[in-house]
This record gives structure tokens, sequence and C-alpha cells, in this order.
């Protein structure tokens, strides 16, 4: 049983991050700096809902068919049964999502936003690769689904930072500017949660790959890591900033004003 | 010579040979055009806001999917038709200023507020559906890269009008709330969608020129008496009204008689004086001036990569 | 032969004088990005089609332009894109001999053959 709360939660997890995360980058379309790449943001949000609806979908699937004995808030509210992809989405609380910092803070400038999402999908990279040998063959063909996409995040959002710390003067101060504000939230990208206790996870060599793959763009760029190494955390456990609470109060408005109403 | 032009030009047109961009055409006719089609495009831009208002709101993951890929439908509908309207010889930011400043136009339906979430099921229900209707006519436009344009837009448009059709069919089975949510909604954008085909025929008396060079084959009250036919069914279908109390079949004219519009109201929102007109043109003056440094650094960026191509070859 | 056009073309898009016709159009925009033109294979075995065009600040934008822009619903399993300003275009029917009948023939140009290294003085 153990086990399966683990894993319901590490869906959640997943599913949060991808929610959130597409929820902010969302929030581009219509506003993108050209046309073209309003289109490209807005179809990476549309991944990011795409694959929180997989994941979504999967946790409500278990959490069904196991009910039982599954308290799998923190707050020790129940979560509405059955679930369904929207109630794990819209009728969950801030301290009930267990989303990674790093996805709720604000989108910023085109410099902090295609930044973040080189630095997350970077590490999504290597995430959804250890999935594929997830011993939950459903949890492993979402992996594979997400890899093709987030592969393609990867190469449009270092393009970005490349583009911006090599560009002008006033785009690379932009960008180190970025960096000095989101690097605090990349440490908790290797924190292991204690619910993601599948096999085929292994974190510190996550954070290896990673810190090799982001040295090497930001050396490109001409760009520098702080040397300043705080890390703030707890999202995954529950423990957000400010600015989730608002995400939901917006997202969800609609979910709490009409209970019980099919859209 | 200019008058044998204008004769083999006409000529073409009359037997349905699409005009291409550098076919010889009458200055007018370019002119004509591009004022079209860049408005076109306007409209397809600024029609991404009141939608784009919603997506954060969508009540459900389904639903949430469904508006961003619209929206983002008519970021690529804006870009097609720009792109058609550059074969002309004008450049998209030339067209952009346009807009910007306040000289060049787009749909005076977008100047409405979207207040409830029953909006975007009556958006894509009839403004939508009212644009489809402009819409079809002109993949047969005689500019063929506007034809063009056109056709692929139709093709996406489709699915815009079902989805919208497809939530009010929801909340008219839905919850007391939601069926008053949605009657709200339709009667504050029936009369605007209706206004979206344009002032009255007769007070258009250069319609003829247009239909003759056949950029527009349908004059305006024959659209929007088609529009009025077919939505004065379908709102049966979901068991709502619309808000007019003259709507009644005619079965000698087999149509749908219908009200007076207010065109007093038409004329303010088309000079500005519309709910959102400001809201509208701020935040899209506020995306291109923001994103001003992120152009100009991406282009920096690629002339120094190709200089530094330059050299090494 | 002149029109008065004071018509509202399509829709209800209010008619203004000064509309996008009326500035000069040949200005160039040097902070604009270029514009490229698309083509896509939409599936193996065929030719590559044009599909339409797109602004990209370099080549490797264009193509991830394209697949956002004009592959949005799967149309295709290759993209090509090409500077507008490179394409040459052939010269449409009867107007023909008004158009300086050389610009738009690039392949009548020598220097437009790449020629293998050995084949001097052709």
């Amino acid at each position: 049983m153990a086990t399966m709360k683990n894993e319901i939660d590490f869906l959640l997890h997943l599913a949060d991050n991808a929610l959130i995360i597409g929820h902010r980058n969302s929030e581009w379309c219509g506003h993108g700096p050209i046309l073209e790449q309003d289109i490209a943001i807005t179809n990476i949000a549309l991944d990011y809902i795409g694959q929180a609806r997989n994941f979504y979908q999967h946790a409500a699937e278990l959490i069904n068919r196991h009910p039982i004995g599954i308290d799998i808030t923190q707050t020790g509210n129940d979560i509405v049964l059955p679930a369904t992809e929207d109630s794990l989405a819209y009728l969950r609380d801030v301290r009930e999502f267990k989303n990674l910092l790093i996805t709720e803070i604000p989108n910023g400038d085109w410099a902090h936003t295609t930044l973040r999402l080189f630095l997350l999908s970077e590490f999504e990279m290597q995430l959804f690769t250890h999935l594929l040998q997830h011993p939950d063959a459903q949890v492993a063909a979402i992996a594979e689904k997400s890899i093709k996409e987030v592969s393609y995040h990867v190469k449009w959002s270092q393009d970005w930072v490349l583009r911006l710390g090599d560009g002008t003067e006033e785009s690379k101060q932009r960008m180190q500017a970025a960096i000095e504000a989101i690097w605090a939230y990349t440490g908790e990208l290797f924190i292991q949660p204690e619910y993601a206790t599948a096999a085929c996870l292994n974190y510190a060599a996550i954070q290896d790959v990673w810190n090799k793959k982001v040295s090497a763009v930001f050396e490109e760029a001409g760009l520098n890591i702080p040397s300043k190494t705080f890390i703030q955390k707890g999202g995954a456990e529950g423990m957000h900033t400010e600015h989730l609470g608002y995400i939901l109060a917006e997202m969800q408005y609609l979910q709490r004003a009409y209970p019980n109403s099919e859209w | 010579m200019e008058q044998a032009f204008e004769q083999i030009f006409q000529d073409k047109i009359d037997r349905e040979v699409r005009i291409e961009p550098k076919d010889w055409m009458p200055e007018k006719y370019r002119q004509t055009l591009i004022r079209q089609i860049s408005q076109h495009a306007h409209s397809e831009i600024i029609g991404m806001l009141p939608e784009g208002n919603w997506i954060t709101r969508a009540p459900s993951l389904r639903r949430k999917a469904i508006l961003i890929a619209k929206v983002q439908d008519e970021a690529g509908h804006g870009l097609y038709l720009y792109s058609a309207a550059e074969t002309l010889g004008i450049s998209r930011d030339q067209m952009y200023d346009q807009l910007h400043t306040g000289k060049a136009k787009y749909s005076s339906i977008f100047n409405y507020p979207s207040l409830s979430w029953a909006d975007m099921g009556v958006v894509g229900w009839l403004v939508d559906g009212a644009a489809i209707m402009n819409q079809v006519p002109l993949c047969r436009s005689s500019f063929g890269p506007y034809a063009r344009a056109m056709v692929r837009v139709c093709k996406e448009e489709s699915f815009h009008q079902r989805q919208g059709f497809e939530i009010l069919y929801v909340l008219s089975k839905g919850t007391e709330a939601q069926r008053k949510m949605a009657q709200d909604a339709i009667n504050r954008w029936w009369w605007p969608s209706l206004m979206m085909f344009g002032p009255k025929d007769d007070e258009s008396p250069n319609t003829i020129q247009s239909m003759k060079w056949k950029i527009k084959r349908f004059s305006n009250d024959e659209l929007r008496q088609k529009f009025v036919d077919v939505c004065a069914e379908q709102v049966k279908v979901l068991g709502f009204t619309l808000p007019d109390k003259d709507l009644k079949w005619n079965e000698e004219r087999g149509h749908y008689d219908f009200g007076p519009i207010n065109w007093d109201e038409f004329w303010q929102v088309v000079q500005g004086n519309g709910p959102c007109n400001k809201e509208r043109l701020d935040a899209r003056k506020k995306a291109w001036e923001e994103g001003a440094w992120v152009r100009d650094a991406a282009l920096a960026y690629a002339n120094k990569k190709a200089k530094q191509k330059q050299a090494a070859a | 032969m002149s029109f008065q056009i004071n018509k509202l073309y399509y829709g209800d898009y209010g008619e203004s004088k000064n509309g996008a016709a009326d500035i000069s159009t040949n200005q160039t925009n040097t902070a604009e990005w270029p514009l490229w033109e698309v083509f896509i294979r939409s599936k193996q075995g065929l030719d590559h089609k044009h599909a339409g065009s797109l602004h990209a600040a370099d080549a490797a934008m264009a193509i991830e332009n394209a697949r956002d822009v004009y592959t949005r619903r799967m149309e295709g399993v290759s993209l090509w894109v090409v500077e507008s300003k490179h394409i040459h275009a052939s010269n449409p029917d009867e107007a023909g001999s008004l158009y300086d009948p050389a610009h738009d023939k690039a392949y009548r140009h020598p220097t437009f053959y790449n020629l293998p290294e050995e084949v001097k003085y052709m």
C-alpha cells in the first residue's frame, strides 16, 4: 500500500509540475514578442497541459482502484472520489499541490520565461528518460510520449538562452538577471521527494547530466552561474511560494464557484 | 496601354482566373486588398485577446487545451493573412504600425468584453459562425494568396464553431446558474455579431466595384440574412432564445425577419468608443513594445553568427 | 480609369482614408526579421509543396517556427525553408515584355551553376 501511495503522489507531482508550468506559459498567449514565437510558446503550453492530463488520468485511475487506506493529501482532506483529471487539478488546494517551485514563479520577461523553461526541460529530459524503465508500463509510456515533446522544448529554450545571452548588451543583461533570479529554484530539482521511490530514479545522475548540459550552454552564451548556492525548496512537499495561491484561485474559480457542474 | 491592361485584368477576373502577386493589377485593387487583408489579419490577432483572457480560467483540462489550441489557431490565421498581404509589397511591421497608431481597423466585435465562461461558447458559435459565413466566399477571392490563406483558415476554423456550440450545449443541459450564464452571453453577443457583417447594402454604394473584382462575392445583407436563418434554428437545439422580439419566420420570403440593428452603437464602437477598444489596442502595443529587445537580440545574434560563419569560410 | 472606394470591404472593418495601403510600401525596416518561404513534404514520396511564409531571425529559427506554425496538425514529415529574397520567379505571361526580361531569370547567369573545381573556363 505504501508503494501505491508513493506512486500516486509521484504521479501528482509530475502532473502538477506540468499543469503549473503549462499555466504559466499559456499566460503568454496573445502577448508574445512576435507572432511566430507567440505560437511557439503556446504550443509548449499545450504540450504541458497534455502531459498533465496523462499523469492526472493515470493517478485518478490508481486512486479509484485503491481508494481505501489512501490518504494522499497532506492536510487530511480526503480527495474527492471518484477522482478524475479535473477533480485532481481543480479541487485540491495549495498545500496539496506537489509541483516544484520553479514552475510557479511568475513569468517575468522573455529571458526569465525561456531560461526557466530551459532549466526545467533539461531536468525533465533526464527524469523522463529514467522513467522509461518504470515498472508501471503506463508511466513509462507517458514518459516516452513526453520525451518527444520535451526534446523540442529543450532545443527551443536553449536556442533562446543562446540568442539572448549572446545577442545585444541589453539581452545579455536581462538573461544574466534571469539567471540570478531563478537559480535559487534549481536546487530543488535534484532533491528526491520521499515518495519518488521507483528504483529507476537516480537524482544524482540527473543532476550530473543537467550540470554538464547547462554549463555548456551558459559557457557558449557567455553567461555566468551564480556563486551563491542557497536553495529554495518545499514545493514537492506542498510548501509553496505565495504565487501558487493566485494561480489556483484563477484556475479553479469556476469549479469552486459552481460546484458539481459539468463543463 | 493602362486601359488595355485593365481590360485583360478584368477579363481574367471574369474567367475566374486568380490574380497572383506579380501580375499586373490596378493600383486601387492592390490597395483595396492590402487594406482588407491586413484588417482581417488584425482582427485575428486582436481576436485572441477576449478568449485568451479565459485560458487561465477554463473550467476543465479538456476545455483548457481546446481553448489554447483555438487561440493559437487565431495567431496562425493572423500570420497566414499578414503573409498574404506581404506579397503585395507591404511589410508586417508597417501593418502593425497602422494597427498600433489606430489607422487600421479590425473587427469591432472584439471590442466587447468576455465576461463569463459562456462567452467562450457564444464567441465560438456566433462570432466564429459569422466569421465563417464571411470567410467561406473569400476562399474564392480573385487574389491567389488571399484565397489560399483563406482555404487554410477555413479548414482550421471549422472546429472553432463546433467547440463553441458544444460549450453552450453542455451549459444548456447544466444547472440553472449555467443556463442563466449562457442565455446572458447570447443576449450580449447576438446584436454585435449581426453587426459583424457590416452596414446595410443600401448604405454601401460601392460594393459593386468590390463584387466586380470578385474580392467580395455576397453583399453584407445577404450574408447577414443567411446567418440569422441558421442561428434562429440552432438556438432551438440549445433551448435558449435570441434577444429579438421581432424575430419571426416569414413564409413568403423564406427567411427569418429580424428587428432593427442599433447602428449608432456600431459606429460608436468603430470609432473607438466600444467598451474594450483601448484595452485591446494597449495590450497589443504593450506586447509589441516589450518584445522589441527580444526581436533585436535575435537579429543581432543571427547577424553575429552569419559573420562568424563567413569569417570561418 | 479611377475608382472611388469607401466601402467596408470585409464585414465591419471601418474604412479609413489613410489605411494600410496608403503608406509607401518600399521602405525597408532593418529591425524586422527576414521573411522565409516554407515548403512541406506531407508524406514520404511526395514533393515539398509551398505552404506559406513566416518571419524568423535565422534559418534554424525559421525551421522551428515553420514546425510550430505550419505543422500544428501534423501536416508534414519534412520541412524546407528559404529566405524569400532568394526566390527568383518567372514573369507572368501577358505583361512579360514590360518587365526587365533578365531580372528574374537567375538561371541565365553562369554563376548560378556550381560546377566542380576541375571544370574551369566553361
